[in-house]
């Protein structure tokens, strides 16, 4: 897989030259045998350099990359089997969101995902990854039946943000998410969400409100979408490599102030370059996590998520002087 | 009555120009209505609660205003007014640095934050509430806006008393990041306790409801009910028309449009309002749990329940 992005530049020159050097196959001389050697080296020395020091913005680059994989990958890779459900049983079936029941690791779980599409064609059919309020009303049927089988839930998210159209308005975009807000907030099964690419706005809390939430390690969770901050913060979406640094999107910041539990690793140069240890990587992570949850009886699962909650926020106090202040 | 003079320079711009329109009126003595342009009496205008006689445009309140309307006089007692935004992500970019916007902020429109909080009685019957104030960041919720929410929702938890909370926001606060989403799933969260406590909430549209304010306490409502003309919506009709490049019919993603499409209770006129209100305290006060004792308990346990 190519390194295509901006601040891969280098990286794509060595690996020409690495490429080069392979094609020649058995007619290479010794000397060019220690060259091929040493740009693999030097490839892997300046990856590991450049991605341990990604800004906010680069990291948005690799969470997008056109080759990352999408939760069917992961899904295809990391579970022994998959039944896919489908719809929301009121208006239709959105192809933004992929759920359905899964065996993963001998036991079944409920996948709840984000899926993008790879090309024009599939990104028609996927909405960009952006869902419509039929998708979060598919997520949260499929999340109660889970409930009631006792299933643990399980989240991927990447998508840019739910769909801002007008007809999204009128099936009630805000209402689907705030219900899946509440639904999850008191979900009677344990429930692990990870950030697998894109996190955008309340398209993605709308199926991440969890016990754990997991990030890889090249993704990113934001309020907004870099260009909608920017947009709203100084009306022009060229701005938008600014506001991903302002507002810290990447997983490693977001590590950094607690607002997430745990990082996973990504094989070197991204989770596009090698999918099935990304996969794999995913798969110990979610499994980790699940174990502990399962030894949690279920009251204090839900209190443990509430808090989780409740506390996430900072605020200061100033002293309030009673009755002087109140002139309006 | 409001020191509303010094339009606050803003981040969250979407709806600041109409904020701007709303206040364009000369020292009280006169207002134009943004919506059909009559110019309008200032003392008329107070007196008709800030509402055009021509043509029902309903202007902004501020939270006290809102307060003064809806309850009993002196019965609204406020909590947590010492609770202030802080800057937990040093944000600092091109022009915009939160902590300075927030000094301003408290400073010009005279609040701590972009809500207050409290309870009070209406027609005696008591409530915990937590009303919006768009002067202040746009109504923009950051941690302390969910914060303040949130205490006011559990407040209403420890007391046993319905939940009522006025929305006036352009949405989450960009400048606290992640912090400010995640203040939708606390005070969804909240709510999702009070409605297993058996307590009522009700949410008030106000002009705008918009973004992660919407999307999360503002929908939750057992019931909802919006002011006439306010803007109701998810994405806002700027993003609409830029990410789907249509214009946007006459009367889109309103209070009306929104009750059209079956996402709230009813419109009502800001004059009705405190009887509404009123009239939804008594119903559901009325709950009648006398069928909830379980069939298989014995006789003294029914009544150490029915004791407490």
């Amino acid at each position: 897989m190519a390194y295509d992005l901006d601040f891969e530049k280098p990286l794509a020159e060595l690996e020409k030259k690495i490429i080069g050097l392979q094609r020649k196959g058995d007619r290479l001389k010794p000397e060019e045998h220690i060259q091929l050697q040493e740009a693999e080296r030097d490839l892997r020395h300046r990856t590991e350099e450049i991605y341990s020091k990604l800004t906010s913005w680069q990291t948005v680059q690799v969470a997008r990359h056109k080759d990352r994989p999408y939760a069917i990958d992961y899904i295809e890779l990391m579970c022994e089997d998959f039944f896919e459900l489908h719809g929301d049983r009121a208006f239709g079936d959105d192809r933004a969101i992929v759920a359905g029941i899964a065996e993963l690791d001998g036991c079944t779980v409920m996948l709840v995902c984000h899926q993008k599409g790879r090309d024009a064609k599939e990104n028609r059919l996927r909405n960009l990854g952006m869902p419509h309020p039929e998708g979060y009303r598919k997520a949260g049927r499929v999340m109660q039946q889970a409930e009631k089988f006792h299933f643990p839930v399980i989240c991927l998210i990447d998508t840019p943000a739910a769909f801002p159209g007008l007809e999204d308005e009128e099936r009630g975009q805000a209402e689907a998410i705030a219900n899946n807000l509440y639904l999850m907030s008191r979900l009677r099964v344990p429930i692990v969400a990870v950030v697998t690419g894109e996190g955008g706005s309340g398209g993605a809390l709308g199926i991440s409100v969890a016990d754990r939430i997991l990030m890889l390690e090249y993704s990113v969770y934001s309020v907004a979408p870099p260009e909608a901050a920017a947009t709203i913060l100084w009306r022009d979406t060229a701005f938008a490599p600014q506001a991903a640094e302002a507002m810290r999107i990447s997983a490693r910041e977001l590590k950094a102030i607690d607002l997430v539990d745990e990082l996973i690793p990504e094989p070197l140069g991204g989770a596009h370059h090698n999918y099935q240890q990304a996969a794999d990587n995913l798969k110990v992570g979610v499994l980790r996590q699940l174990a502990d949850l399962k030894k949690l009886p279920i009251n204090e699962l839900l209190e443990q998520r509430y808090q989780k909650f409740r506390n996430i926020g900072k605020f200061g106090y100033v002293p309030v002087l009673q009755e002087q202040e109140i002139e309006i | 009555m409001a020191k509303e003079a010094a339009v606050p320079s803003t981040g969250q711009s979407s709806s600041q120009n109409q904020a701007k329109a709303d206040l364009a009126h000369i020292g009280n003595l006169a207002v134009k209505c943004p919506k059909c342009r009559e110019m309008l009496l200032g003392r008329d205008w107070e007196k008709n609660l800030k509402v055009c006689p021509r043509c029902s445009y309903h202007f902004k309140l501020d939270a006290f205003e809102r307060i003064e309307l809806i309850t009993d006089p002196d019965s609204f007692t406020e909590i947590d007014k010492g609770i202030i935004s802080v800057d937990p992500l040093n944000f600092s970019s091109r022009s915009q640095v939160y902590a300075t916007k927030l000094e301003e902020e408290r400073k010009s429109v005279n609040l701590n934050e972009a809500v207050v909080s409290g309870h009070a009685t209406i027609e005696g019957m008591a409530l915990a509430l937590a009303i919006m104030d768009f002067r202040f960041i746009g109504g923009s919720m950051g941690s302390a806006t969910g914060e303040k929410i949130t205490r006011a929702i559990e407040l209403g938890i420890e007391k046993h008393i319905p939940v009522l909370i006025a929305s006036a926001s352009g949405g989450a606060r960009m400048q606290e990041g992640l912090y400010s989403l995640m203040q939708m799933a606390k005070t969804s969260a909240a709510l999702a306790k009070l409605g297993e406590a058996g307590l009522p909430f009700f949410s008030l549209l106000t002009d705008p409801t918009t973004g992660g304010v919407t999307a999360s306490f503002a929908m939750l409502g057992d019931v909802t009910l919006a002011e006439p003309g306010a803007l109701v919506c998810f994405a806002g009709p700027r993003v609409i028309e830029g990410f789907m490049h249509v214009k946007l019919p006459e009367g889109a993603v309103t209070s009306e449009f929104v009750l059209q499409h079956g996402m709230i209770d009813a419109v009502v006129h800001r004059r009705d309002l405190r009887q509404t209100l009123t009239r939804l305290l008594r119903f559901y006060s009325k709950a009648d749990t006398s069928s909830l004792e379980p069939v298989e308990a014995n006789a003294s346990h029914i009544q150490a329940t029915s004791s407490s």
